[in-house]
């Protein structure tokens, strides 16, 4: 990543022409007739219908296009940003906003990539949850205002209850119940986002003590804290789905593996997802979800704006309806998209809260109280190096 | 058409097509060796070549890579020679190159869907014998599709390269006597395809081998079937070519250009290794006919052609109609072979994305496909009026762009873009669409142009008509047919670019195609199946109306129904 910092410094700064975020009025007629290119992946029916949601109401409201850039990896938007950069195309990027977290987040703040900061002054930053939950903080990266939240996610697993009947409280019953039912889990193939998330989940649940992992990965701390993760892999792959000879390329393929009777257990990031899922038809009726004992990991999905959109205020606008009670709400009914709210209840007038209250979870969500609290992400370091030993071991392997 | 215009359009196509080519390949070349000044690099060296031979996967997916390309060719071949051998001539010939034609236009990624959807553990096959058959009441846990022989891979590559071959020697037979050699062979006491092999394979082959070489260096290097169908650990090279060019790591990218040279190299090598085999084939071919068998096993070997032939076709039809019933699926469990429900939930839901990638898809395809005509014609005419006759050379240019494999050209290509600031939108990907069209489209309608009777024209001209006039008023309504095809099958081509739209669009521009791939990326096959059918459709509906308007118009014009 350190090729990013050096054409950060390479190429010329830019004067910010765009409207300042604390004057939001100015910034809501700025915005008005502007269209803006939101990339994000692209690979879930549910979430690019909510997108296309998003965008009738800033149409309606604001006056804002939105357009759904549907991507198979966020990486990309990343890149195309970059390639601007180099060619010095400095004032109208391709990309006004990115579905972004982690590593990704992590390389654009670094290298100077990103607009802002302007997610603390949108008007609707008032009514976030602040203090319970992990908006400002990605991957223990701070954000310092340069993302703006607007989803939760936590891992849970989603479980056929025609074949399983208990849920499982540990990695390790994991991998004793695979060993017991060989070829009936599996988990998207790192470098997917949520194939890594699977194996931080593993580390941070069989290691003793997981709080070395919020620091940076040293070259002399990195070898012995994973070894008992690629222990486990050693033990479990040959009992994955096709012996782990192949893997889902996302989360939300395992979904007809698992209603083709080909799985009866995985690995997902949005506690609501399998109630939506149900709803569509996608999963069995007889689906359920836990969590581990100690917790699993949990992060908050964030939007930021590169440095050279050309829409900033319309993009704004879009991460601030994002925040809106009404947003929220949709996104948490599992119905539509079940991704948990990034909102402080206590902060909300009565009748938006109505509208949380209001909703039925689903079948298969978790209460907030089920859930408990999450884990937190382990630094990023972690995730790249673990990424690519992963491959190394399981990824070129015949 | 200006008269000054015309004799400067044959080199102004070839511009278009291999221009593009060779500015991309340029454009990689130098940061494959290291040298990228905007990011910091300064070349020449060759760490980005060390760091590729350094990635564990390297051999395998550079094997997968030749194996693929190397296995969906000849099985191919095989296929179509033993069926053309076998039965051209006969009623069953007729009804399998009909059935065939529209096959070629569909995108190879919807036949890819379908063919998943149908041979997978849970697929359909699997669902239509379970469980009174098999007693599976859940699927074997089977590594059928992404196995790392990349079997299934070929197979979603043959079973859309034989209609392609097909095709290709159907028109080849044409010209090659088939008919009075075929006669004498049979007199001779030859059996059918014995003796076809003997007599007529040679020439047809000759004629036919461009195509062929087109087939393996695709086969080598396709991106979007070998995302659907292919291994992944690891992936065919091509794929790990795209994932390198698209990571946030700059290092990576170099790495890529790298890894896009060396697939050039990898294609050149395999078509060295097919020339070799050609030239040992011929060889033990002579020995072959000098020895005089007639055949003997012939009866069966033809039988066993046209199962093959059969289950080709029926394979991509079959995969369609299990696209179809997905896009209508309410939920649907494992054994059974028809949903448990049906729904138009996912034609309302998917509608007004589907509508709006329909119309990007259009503009696009027709626009490259209208410019890749009137510069084909251009050429044509010219041809006929200067005789500027292509030699051997201008064919082997025109199926260049063909053979150059598109991850070697397209990210270089990207960067000049970006460099000229033209960054995005339709415009640029129109052009390079246009790289891949222009050739199908020349090779289409070149054929049928030149066969038209000149004494048509020479009559136009008695009665005073211009060149011009002739071309205008007698020769293109002549060949509207032809025309027509030319330009289906230049829309076909356009429908199904993946790579193109991706690269040079930088993702503002979403075709069915993109779209397609993007949500296959989540695996809902509902989505996968509304998608794959529109896609279909997209490139089917300009083909029927290519054989529609023709006969509307000609309706009391029987002689020029059929060009």
């Amino acid at each position: 990543m350190k090729y990013l910092a050096l054409i950060a410094a390479l190429a010329p700064s830019v004067a910010l022409a765009d409207t300042n975020p604390g004057d939001w009025d100015a910034v809501v007629k700025a915005a008005n007739g502007q269209t803006v290119y939101w990339h994000a992946w692209g690979g879930s029916t549910q979430t690019n219908d909510f997108i296309a949601w998003v965008g009738d109401r800033v149409q309606a409201e604001y006056g804002v296009t939105l357009e759904h850039v549907k991507l198979t990896d966020t990486a990309d938007a990343v890149t195309r940003v970059l390639s601007e950069k180099q060619a010095g195309q400095n004032d109208d990027s391709a990309v006004d906003m990115i579905w972004i977290n982690g590593a990704n987040f992590a390389a654009m703040k670094e290298a100077d990539l990103l607009f802002g900061p302007f997610a603390e002054q949108l008007p609707n930053w008032a009514l976030v949850d602040v203090d319970g939950k992990t908006v400002q903080t990605d991957f223990t990266v701070p954000t310092d205002g340069m993302e703006s939240p607007w989803a939760m996610a936590q891992v849970v697993f989603d479980y056929d209850t025609a074949d399983i009947s208990e849920p499982m409280g540990s990695m390790r019953e994991i991998l004793d119940w695979t060993a017991a039912n060989p070829g009936r889990f599996t988990y998207p193939q790192p470098p997917d986002f949520l194939g890594t998330t699977f194996l931080k989940q593993v580390l941070v649940d069989i290691l003793d003590d997981p709080s070395v992992l919020s620091a940076e990965a040293t070259d002399a701390n990195y070898a012995a804290t994973t070894a008992p993760l690629w222990d486990y892999l050693d033990k479990l792959t040959p009992n994955l789905w096709r012996q782990g000879q192949a893997y889902p390329p996302t989360g939300t393929a395992m979904f007809p593996l698992i209603s083709d009777g080909e799985l009866d257990l995985s690995i997902s990031f949005s506690p609501g997802a399998a109630s939506a899922a149900i709803a569509n038809f996608e999963l069995p009726e007889t689906v359920r979800t836990f969590v581990l004992d100690k917790g699993t990991i949990g992060n908050a999905s964030f939007v930021a704006v590169p440095y050279n959109s050309g829409s900033t205020e319309g993009a704004m606008i879009v991460a601030n309806f994002l925040l809106s009670p009404e947003a929220q709400a949709r996104a948490q009914d599992p119905n539509l998209l079940g991704y948990g709210t990034v909102l402080n209840m206590d902060a909300l007038t009565d009748m938006d809260r109505a509208k949380f209250d209001a909703l039925d979870l689903g079948i298969a969500t978790l209460s907030p109280a089920e859930l408990g609290t999450a884990v937190a992400e382990p630094h990023p370091s972690w995730m790249t190096r673990i990424a690519e030993d992963w491959t190394a071991r399981y990824g070129v392997a015949q | 058409m200006k008269r000054r215009l015309l004799p400067a359009l044959p080199t102004l196509t070839i511009l278009a097509m291999l221009g593009p080519v060779a500015a991309g390949l340029y454009w990689k070349i130098l940061p494959a060796f290291g040298h990228f000044p905007a990011a910091g690099a300064y070349g020449p060296n060759l760490d980005a070549f060390r760091a590729i031979f350094a990635w564990p996967g390297f051999s395998e997916a550079a094997w997968l890579s030749i194996r693929t390309g190397l296995i969906a060719t000849s099985i191919s071949l095989m296929i179509v020679v033993l069926l053309t051998a076998g039965w051209s001539g006969t009623r069953a010939f007729r009804v399998l190159e009909r059935a065939l034609s529209p096959l070629l236009s569909v995108p190879h990624a919807a036949a890819a869907f379908g063919l998943a959807f149908l041979i997978a553990p849970s697929g359909w096959i699997a669902r239509l014998i379970s469980p009174w058959l098999t007693g599976w009441e859940q699927p074997l846990d089977l590594l059928i599709i992404r196995d790392p022989l990349c079997i299934t891979l070929a197979l979603g590559l043959i079973i859309k390269e034989v209609p392609f071959l097909l095709l290709m020697t159907i028109a080849a037979l044409s010209q090659s006597d088939a008919h009075r050699k075929m006669a004498v062979a049979q007199a001779l006491g030859y059996g059918r395809i014995t003796g076809w092999v003997k007599v007529v394979f040679p020439s047809v082959y000759a004629q036919i081998r461009l195509p062929v070489y087109v087939v393996l260096a695709y086969a080598m290097t396709v991106v979007d079937v070998a995302l659907i169908l292919g291994p992944t650990t690891p992936p065919p090279l091509s794929v790990q070519i795209v994932n390198w060019m698209s990571d946030p790591d700059l290092m990576l990218r170099l790495q890529g250009a790298s890894a896009a040279l060396i697939q050039l190299i990898l294609v050149i090598a395999a078509l060295g290794f097919w020339r070799m085999v050609e030239a040992l084939a011929a060889r033990l071919g002579r020995i072959w006919i000098q020895k005089g068998t007639r055949g003997q096993n012939d009866t069966i070997i033809r039988n066993a052609a046209l199962v093959l032939g059969v289950t080709t076709a029926s394979a991509v039809f079959l995969g369609i109609l299990i696209l179809t019933l997905w896009s209508f699926a309410g939920f649907w469990s494992f054994p059974n072979a028809t949903p448990d429900a049906f729904t138009l939930r996912n034609w309302q839901r998917h509608g007004p994305g589907v509508s709006d990638a329909v119309w990007e898809t259009a503009i696009i395809a027709l626009t490259a496909a209208v410019i890749a005509l009137v510069l084909t014609i251009g050429c044509l005419e010219a041809e006929h009026r200067y005789h500027l006759k292509m030699g051997k050379g201008g064919v082997w240019l025109l199926y260049l762009p063909l053979l150059i494999p598109q991850v070697a050209f397209l990210p270089g290509l990207q960067t000049l873009f970006i460099n000229m600031g033209a960054a995005m939108g339709r415009g640029p990907v129109i052009l390079a669409h246009l790289i891949f069209v222009l050739p199908y489209v020349y090779l289409s309608l070149a054929d049928p142009f030149r066969a038209w009777d000149a004494r048509m024209g020479t009559i136009a001209t008695a009665l005073r008509a211009t060149p011009d006039g002739v071309l205008w008023r007698v020769r293109l309504p002549m060949l509207l047919r032809p025309i027509l095809t030319a330009l289906a099958v230049g829309i076909a081509v356009s429908v199904g670019q993946y790579l193109p739209t991706l690269l040079i669009g930088g993702g503002r521009v979403t075709t069915l195609t993109t779209e397609a791939l993007a949500i296959a990326s989540g695996g809902d096959r509902r989505a996968i199946g509304v998608y794959g059918l529109m896609q279909t459709f997209a490139a089917l509906v300009p083909f029927t109306l290519a054989i529609l308007i023709p006969a509307l118009i000609w309706r009391n014009r029987r002689g020029l129904r059929h060009g």
